[in-house]
């Protein structure tokens, strides 16, 4: 029997029995939705995940001298200036900023105010993706000429200045007057509680020559322009630092690079398993739908045993029997496959929608669920086809 | 009319219903020429039909040897003898064996799907088959549209569309009255006239008296064999126990 003759008896045996069909495919159907519309809303969330994570700093570096995790260092480096030129200098740094803080007194009249000074580079509003919302942060020129000039933080301002705007005034830090030339953008608490808003941002020139009497750096913030660069940027700039340092082949790194990479790939894995958890759950459901065409194909075979003895009667071979009811078992579950995955991407888009997350719909999602439909069907339909394929011809045509 | 189409050596049949042994067969040896009309009788449990069945292609006898067109057919495989089956045999049943839900000309292509024969030329001979057996125009009807003697003529039509050398039917008018199963004898003869070996099990005389020749079967063995022209009665080849 060729195969599309088989297809045609098998076509029509699934629509002289609808209702039985439907039911039948309706397993099928459960299955491939669950999949199709789970994995896409986890992965859409998994996308927000990525979005959220690289604003929370995913395309930035912190560099610090001496090494990871040790305590008390000898000949431990400070970072200079010079570094921050040097990391400057590779192209696939975007942004760069040498940082210094200190907490230190911030007066204005009679009130006064302890918050943290940070001495930085006009790269830091666009490393930290944070501007400010009144006035204008310092500039090159500041950075310079080391002026002594401000930009404060929400906080520091409603405690010294109430809803006075600041901008034009001047305070004094430490010993020395700056002039306030803008006001930050509220950030509020992290979620370990700190107030990111107590700051006052100050050139880092200033911060050397006024506070600190040195040329050292705390450390240096650099950016990237997509997290995928962060790999390749570490090991440049460790390069360039070790390079600097006079490091011999065998000298361990006597600074440190630190990046988000770690969490954020950790962050995905556990997404990755989660869509892979609820898949799997899903996948559950498309084998029971199997079993469900098992289920019916053996009543089918047992039903249809004298049709089965009356075409091996005129001729029909054990693999003609079995492709027919192999056949059938696979349309059965093909079809239920194909609606399962309209129902799937509507699913998604409707879960989606209640939930706001986004869903994306991959081609290998849909791809792999019609696969495994069709995987389903040859497996589960193997061994009824067989159990028809085997019957005796006497025995079945004496079947009542 | 040429040689023999079949001949059968001490066919004995064992059937084995948990410890007891059931002889079906004790040694059947009969040959049948080309285009002879033969009818076998015999009281259930003669062993007829499970000779039938051999005969047929859908059994293999337990010990000795069937021959069919020359071919050793005892030592086949099923795939072959399904093949048999399709080009070599026709089946008429007592209770037609059409396909439900399946229309005539449907049915009558059934065999032709299994030798790979094209859906026109199925269609084709579908057609020419059912015109031969009167049901011209019934083509697009259901089984359940049908009556007895049609539903039997459809399933005749079946019989002979692959253009076999034998046609077995057993006990083709059991379910059909006098008058039907005039008309289906009427088919069977005109098949015999174009030369067709025709096989038939019944065991009504008057059904049995339309063949030449006649055999008769008890405790699966041949008892009795008659011809239509007066030769062969009496006991015939009855190979002892």
């Amino acid at each position: 029997m060729n195969f599309l003759a088989a297809l045609r008896v098998s076509s029509r045996a699934i629509r002289s029995n609808k209702v039985r069909s439907i039911l039948t495919t309706l397993g099928i159907i459960i299955g491939v939705a669950a999949v199709i519309s789970l994995v896409s809303l986890t992965q859409g969330a998994n996308r927000m995940i990525e979005e959220q994570l690289t604003s929370l700093g995913g395309k930035s570096l912190f560099i610090s001298p001496g090494k990871r995790g040790v305590g008390v260092q000898e000949n431990a480096i400070s970072l200079t200036a010079d570094d921050a030129d040097a990391i400057r200098e590779l192209d696939i740094v975007q942004y760069v900023s040498p940082m210094i803080d200190a907490p230190e007194q911030v007066v204005w009249g009679n009130r006064n105010w302890f918050t943290v000074v940070v001495g930085t580079s006009p790269d830091f509003v666009f490393i930290n993706d944070w501007y400010p919302d009144a006035g204008v942060f310092f500039n090159n020129k500041d950075v310079e000429k080391n002026e002594n000039v401000c930009v404060l933080g929400r906080s520091v301002v409603s405690n010294l200045f109430g809803y006075r705007d600041p901008v034009g005034l001047t305070v004094r830090i430490g010993k020395d007057s700056f002039r306030v030339i803008g006001v930050m953008s509220s950030l509020g608490q992290t979620s370990g509680g700190r107030d990111q808003d107590d700051v006052a941002l100050i050139p880092y020139t200033t911060f050397q020559k006024r506070i600190l009497g040195t040329d050292a750096l705390e450390s240096i913030s650099a950016a990237v322009s997509s997290p995928d660069d962060i790999p390749a940027a570490e090991s440049r700039i460790r390069l360039v630092l070790r390079e600097k340092n006079k490091l011999g082949k065998n000298e361990d790194d006597n600074f440190y690079i630190k990046s988000q990479m770690g969490v954020i790939d950790r962050i995905f894995a556990i997404s990755n398993i989660m869509t892979v958890l609820l898949g799997s759950i899903a996948s559950i459901s498309l084998v029971v739908g199997g079993i469900g065409i098992m289920n019916i194909m053996l009543v089918s075979v047992g039903e249809r045993t004298r049709e089965i003895g009356i075409r091996m009667a005129v001729g029909a071979k054990g693999k003609d029997i079995m492709m027919q009811f192999l056949i059938e078992a696979v349309l059965l579950s093909l079809t239920g496959g194909v609606i399962g995955i309209a129902a799937g991407v509507l699913g998604s888009k409707i879960g989606s929608s209640f939930t706001g997350w986004k869903s994306v719909i991959s081609p290998e999602s849909i791809l792999v669920s019609f696969c495994f439909a069709a995987l389903i069907g040859i497996f589960f339909g193997i061994y009824p086809a067989r159990k028809a394929s085997k019957l005796d011809p006497i025995e079945a045509l004496r079947y009542e | 009319m040429g040689g023999n189409v079949i001949v059968t050596k001490d066919l004995h049949k064992v059937y084995k219903l948990g410890d007891t042994e059931v002889h079906a067969l004790r040694g059947v040896s009969i040959d049948i020429k080309e285009g002879e009309f033969v009818s076998i009788m015999g009281s259930s449990g003669s062993g007829k039909s499970t000779f039938m069945n051999i005969i047929g292609c859908l059994d293999k006898p337990t010990s000795g040897n069937y021959y069919l067109d020359g071919s050793k057919v005892s030592e086949m495989e099923k795939d072959e003898l399904a093949d048999i089956r399709n080009r070599k045999i026709g089946f008429v049943f007592q209770s037609f064996n059409l396909l439900a839900r399946t229309t005539a000309a449907e049915n009558v292509e059934l065999p032709m799907i299994y030798n790979n024969t094209p859906s026109r030329t199925r269609a084709e001979r579908a057609f020419e088959a059912l015109s031969r057996v009167g049901l011209r125009g019934r083509e697009k009807h259901f089984p359940s549209q049908l009556s007895g003697g049609q539903q039997q003529r459809v399933a005749i039509a079946r019989a002979i569309v692959n253009d076999p050398s034998i046609i077995l039917a057993d006990e083709p008018t059991g379910n059909l009255d006098t008058a039907m199963s005039g008309e289906i004898m009427e088919i069977f003869r005109s098949l015999n006239e174009q030369g067709k070996t025709i096989i038939i099990i019944t065991h009504e005389h008057d059904i049995a008296e339309n063949a030449e020749r006649i055999v008769i079967f008890k405790d699966g063995s041949i008892i009795e064999e008659k011809s239509k022209n007066g030769r062969g009665a009496g006991a015939a080849r009855t190979v002892p126990t």
